[in-house]
This record gives C-alpha cells, structure tokens and sequence, in this order.
C-alpha cells in the first residue's frame, strides 16, 4: 500500500464516508474517549504547557541540526554492529531491503506497525519477491487478511470496522468459528500469530525515536508485538522516517511521555522497548543481524521551509482525535495513510499538490489539532499557508471558489454595482428559496447546499436596516 | 564485535545541510540548555514509601496485581503468588540475586518436589530456552529501575537474562525491590545515560513494561493478553 488510497476523487471519498454511519459513529465515539483520555493524561500533570514546549524546543533542535544527529545515530549503530543505509527515495529504500531478503533467502516475515513502511508500499515489494508478509499489531493484522483494506486512523488502524464485520472476515480467511467478541476474536490472532513469529526469517519494524548519542532506537506499543517481531526472527530491519531522532535517552523519555499521553491518555504504553545493534555475542535472543534502513522520501524539502515545523510531528494523532472534519468524513477520505490535521498538511507535502490539493480545505481552521498537539506544530496556520500556495502560486483553487471570488471581487470594487448586486440578491435567490432557506442552491452555491441549508439572502439589506434604524423608526 | 557498514551517508547528509542553507555539521553541536523540564518536577523529593503508594494506586489502573512482603517472606510469598497463577512451567534469568535473596531452596526443592518444572535461562542450551520460554506459564524477572508514576518496571537483557522471557510465558512477574523505585521514566533516562558514559555499553534490550500485553483495535475494547503475557503481577520487597 502507497501513501495513497484508493482511486476515487476526494469527493466520492468524502461522500462515502458521510454516509456511512456505522463508521461515523465509531469515529465520533472514538474521538470522544480518546481526546477525553489525553485531557485526563495531560491535565493531572498540572503543566502541560511546560512539557508541550520542552517537546517542542527538542525537536526543532533536532531538526535544525539534523545531519549531525544522523550522522551520530549512525556512527554509533555501525559501532555495534549494525547496518545502516540512507535512502533517498522509496525505490532505493525498497531496492536496499529487496537486497538483504534476497540474500538472506527470506520467505516469511513479520511486522510491526509502521507508517513509514506504509508510505514507501514496502509490502508490495516483499510480496513481489515471494514472500509471505504478516502484519503483527492486531488493527493492521484485520485489515491485512481483509484483502490490505487501508487504515483510517494512525494509531487504531482498523477503527472503521465493527465486531461483526471483524468476524466474518475472520470467518471467511481463517475459518474461525468463534462469536464476535473482542477477547475471542484477539485470542484467535494470538495463537496464529505466535507460530508466525517463531517461524519468520526477517522481522521489521518501524521506529518512534532513535537516540543519536548511543545509536539504539525505541518501539512504543501495548500490545508487545513489536517484541516479538524483533526477539525472534534472526534478521531486523527497522525503518525509520530521517527526522525521527532525539540526542540522548533523556530527550527520548521526554518525547515517549508526549506519545503516549497525548497517542492514547496513558502514562507509559505497556511496552516500551529501548533496542541498540544485534544481539551480543552471547546472546540467545534477538536478531544476529540488524539494519536501520533511513528515509528521507521528500522530507528534506520540506526541511529549511515554511513547512519545517510539519517535521516535529510524533504520530500521535491528537490532531486527528479532535478534528471536527475527520469526525464527519472519517479516515479513508482523505486518500492517504496520513489523515486527519496533520495527514492535510503532510500529505501534499509528501504527494504533492496534484494527488492531495483538497486536503487543505478539508479544514475548518478552527485550530482544535494546534491546541492539542504535543510538539506545538501550528497546523492549522500550516493548513492556511497550503491554501495560499495552491491559490496564488499552483492556481489550483476549486473552480467555483475562483468564480465566487472573481465575482466578489468585480462586485465588491464598485459601490454601485454592489448596490445593486445586494439589492437583487433576494430577487435573484427566490426561485430557490423556501421558506427562509435555500436547499438547492446554483452554481457555487450547490457544493454547500448538497449537504445543509443556506439562509436566504434577507429582504431588508443591512444598509437599509442601519439607515433606518438610525432614523429612529427601528430598535 | 564487527563494524556494520554505513551506505549512502554523504550525499544523504549533503543534501539535508543544503536545505539548512549552511555547511554540513560533522564536528560536536552541544545539546542546548534547555528552557523547560516538566520532567524534573514529577514526584519530585518523594521518599521510597510515597513512590511506593503511588506505585500501588497505579497497578489498578494498569491491571497489574502487586504484593508487598520482605526478604524473609520472599520464597513463600513467590510460592503463592505462581500457585494462584495455576503453578508451572515456571521460566527464570539466571541470576545470583535469586539465590542470594534466599529462594534457592523453593527453586531447587520446593518447586521440584511439587513436580513444578522450573527452567532457568542456559545460553550454553540455544534455541532450547525459547521452547522452554514459549511453554512456559510463569516468567519471574527482577526490574533494575521501577518507575512509580506509570506502573513500569525496567529490565535490562544479557546472555543470562534473554528478552523473550517477558514476553513468550502467560504471566509476568517481577521482583521489585524497593530501593529501585524512582518518581518517573526520566530518572531511568539518566541512569541508562549515566552506565553509557561510565562503561561505554548500553544492554543490546532494554525493557520497560507497564502491566501485561493489551490491545483495544476492536472497537475500542480492552482486551488484555494479546501477543505477550495475559497477566503481570509485580511483587514489591520491603528491605531491599
């Protein structure tokens, strides 16, 4: 699976998402729990504000010195043993890991959950090469088996999904035969899943933060999947986003503490797993052979920018657990595995303008995700700096917008003409008001009317009103 | 231990200083002081019985059952605590702590006689103690570092003391001495850094485990015991 997802246009995606209530449900009822989960976890810390900007004053440090720090981190992996390769773009990356499968003569292997693995489509590539690619964390292992349905959330991948759907497609590939509980429907992974990673040959993995000064890296999980992804099989790889990087164990906890209160309101995840180079030499478990594979795949454009800040994000998804808009269309609207806030800002930053052009608007610039996020990223001014780039440099406004405003603005530059454009404007709207409302609206205005109702322009304009007003026959 | 390769770097590196418009930076940048630690203030001046409550409180919250006893109830507090766990196969590290703790003769004796199989970790048997490890119903460990305010304990892996033994087994336990308690994950942060700096080696795992494995990927329902351990229960020694 690519950064991408699906082929429809935003807004058949978006359409699909409206209307599908089960999901919406499930979204709303997960935003609730979980933002009131990081409100709980943020609030007993009594500053908070502190903690936001000590994260923030990490990773800007990090961002700016950013070549040192890789070249650190690397030194220090290599000092023990470990392999490092720095891919520019995915295809290299790709073709690096394609190299170590290869010669490892590898036909199984499992995973832990990583975006970054997501958005180079490296499963693809392993399949390709014959082999068998498993997918560990429980929400990625569901989608995995339903034919790679994408996930809409960063942290719970398969949110979109019902117990009951769960089970049938439980049914239909595995030949469970068990009720659509929770506790069934997981212990049927577990006993699966286990032979899978005592009979892999490579494990991967991604990474929550790499620490320059000693070349380790941490995992962050509940479920301890990424554990075993990593004791077991006998060659890891671990990829990881370039920017994902701290100096020292100390900043490393700082930003593990951000994670996990702002990701899920808790203090610590029940794993949290600190790993640097292969096993020792006496060693029984572990990997006899690790690489950390480093991507870059656009990001150092946006390094240097105006967009720079866009690099400080953690993967939490805070942002995407109060963000009015993702709660109404849902994950998969976005069409990329990044959703919500920061999936707006990132996505076209990473895609480009072209694939993801409307993200931007899918705003309400209301600033909730700015609030919430850990690291400080400004992301609704981000999300306005977009839309200024695709209106006045790319040019790539939405056309009724370009027409709206192109008629605003012939409108509004003569008194005379918006006179009378203001005076006409009930006369104008009457054939498609009823009522006060307007629910079929022309041209520009049927994008709003499709989904809710527009007042009608009202009978006396404002003018009219102040001016009578003013004569005293008003209150 | 061989070097690995490092492929790539230069040009990578290059271009990432360009974007920054200045010269690469190769020689030391020096961590900046840095205007905020929240950190430092959690807990802060508490003594070893305050980190102890706090430790309690949190265990309910991360389905943890804990026990607190002293060394010279030690061996029958363990005794209970795995025969309420339904007994064997019990899973240890090898390590001197255990014997010196006083629990040699319910390893050795007890244990044996009760026909609870008991495999202590043997680098010199391979493969053989991830069998063991993956049958096993019990794994007992020891946390070097015990953070009160998240519920964590902190295991540090060597050739005696393999990683899978926290994870394959259904139930985890740790021994925690008191004097391991510290308020949060940042004194463990330095303490990692400070035994980096002194002897130059950092444990190839470092674990910090906060209650046993769970996942809530379906609908946001807990479900406790996925991939790791389905219970943990920590067992706190008053003396030590």
């Amino acid at each position: 699976m690519a950064m991408k997802i699906g082929a429809d246009q935003f807004k058949e995606r978006v359409d699909k998402g409206i209307h599908d209530s089960f999901m919406r449900g499930a979204v709303a009822g997960a935003q609730d729990g979980m933002s009131t989960k990081r409100r709980n976890a943020t609030e007993e810390l009594g500053n908070w504000e502190d903690w936001r900007s000590h994260g923030e004053e990490i990773r800007q440090h990090v961002l700016e010195n950013l070549d040192y720090y890789l070249e650190q981190l690397s030194e220090n992996v290599a000092k023990r043993g470990g392999h490092v390769f720095f891919a520019q773009t995915k295809e290299e990356a790709n073709e690096y890991i394609r190299g170590v499968v290869q010669k490892k003569n590898a036909k199984k292997i499992v995973k832990s959950k990583s975006m970054v693995t997501e958005e180079i489509s490296l499963n693809t590539v392993l399949e390709q090469e014959g082999c068998e690619v498993i997918e560990t964390d429980l929400g990625e292992f569901i989608l995995q088996i339903d034919d790679h349905d994408p996930p809409s959330h960063i942290v719970v991948p398969a949110l979109h999904k019902n117990k009951e759907q769960i089970r049938d497609v439980f049914a239909e590939k595995l030949g469970y035969e068990k009720t659509s509980k929770p506790e069934e429907l997981a212990w049927h992974a577990r006993e699966m899943l286990r032979k899978e990673y005592l009979s892999a040959d490579i494990g991967i993995t991604g990474c929550n933060f790499a620490v320059a000064e000693t070349g380790s890296f941490s995992l962050v999980t509940n479920e301890g999947n990424a554990d075993l992804v990593t004791a077991l099989p006998k060659t890891q790889i671990t990829v990881m986003g370039m920017e994902r990087l701290v100096p020292t164990f100390e900043e490393m906890e700082v930003l593990v503490s951000l994670l996990t209160r702002s990701a899920v309101g808790q203090k610590l995840t029940s794993y949290i797993t600190v790993l640097t180079g292969p096993r020792e030499e006496l060693d029984v478990d572990g990997p006899e052979e690790f690489h950390l594979v480093i991507i870059d795949n656009g990001r150092s454009n946006i390094l240097g920018g105006e967009f720079q800040s866009v690099l400080q994000c953690i993967r939490c998804a805070a942002c995407i657990n109060v963000c009015p808009v993702y709660r109404h269309v849902g994950g998969h609207s976005y069409g990329s595995i990044y959703s919500g806030p920061i999936g707006a800002v990132l996505s076209p930053l990473l895609g480009g303008y072209d694939e993801y052009k409307e993200l931007p608007y899918a705003s309400t610039l209301c600033g909730a995700c700015t609030e919430v996020c850990p690291v400080k990223i400004p992301l609704h001014n981000l999300l306005h700096k977009h839309r200024e780039i695709i209106v006045e440099k790319e040019g790539k406004a939405p056309i009724s917008e370009k027409l709206a405003m192109k008629a605003f603005g012939l409108g509004a530059a003569s008194p005379t003409l918006y006179k009378i454009g203001s005076k006409i404007a009930p006369a104008a709207m009457n054939p498609f008001t009823v009522g006060d409302k307007i629910s079929k609206g022309p041209g520009p205005l049927k994008a709003w009317t499709d989904i809710r109702e527009f007042p009608a322009p009202n009978k006396e304009r404002f003018r009219d009103w102040f001016k009578n007003r003013e004569k005293g026959d008003k209150k | 231990m061989m070097t690995g390769t490092i492929q790539n770097r230069d040009k990578f590196l290059n271009q990432l200083a360009n974007r920054l418009d200045r010269p690469r930076k190769s020689t030391s940048v020096e961590r900046p002081k840095w205007k905020f630690q929240p950190q430092l203030e959690v807990l802060k001046g508490a003594s070893q019985d305050e980190l102890l409550a706090v430790l309690k409180e949190q265990c309910k919250v991360i389905h943890t059952s804990i026990t607190v006893t002293d060394s010279k109830n030690l061996s029958s507090t363990i005794n209970e605590v795995v025969s309420n766990y339904g007994g064997g196969p019990v899973v240890t590290w090898k390590d001197e702590r255990f014997s010196k703790w006083g629990l040699d003769s319910l390893f050795k004796q007890e244990w044996p006689d009760q026909k609870i199989d008991l495999f202590e970790w043997d680098l010199s048997k391979g493969e053989e103690n991830i069998t063991k490890a993956e049958k096993a119903n019990v794994a007992i460990t020891i946390s070097e570092i015990t953070l009160a305010e998240s519920g964590t304990v902190v295991l540090f892996s060597d050739q005696n003391k393999g990683r899978t033994v926290s994870f394959l087994p259904a139930t985890f336990i740790a021994l925690v001495p008191k004097s391991t308690l510290v308020p949060r994950m940042t004194q463990a942060a330095q303490k990692m850094r400070e035994i980096h700096q002194t002897t130059g080696h950092v444990a190839s795992c470092i674990n910090f485990i906060t209650g046993p494995s769970n996942s809530a990927d379906i609908e946001l329902n807990l479900v406790v015991g996925v991939h790791g351990p389905v219970k943990a229960s920590y067992i706190v020694i008053n003396d030590l």
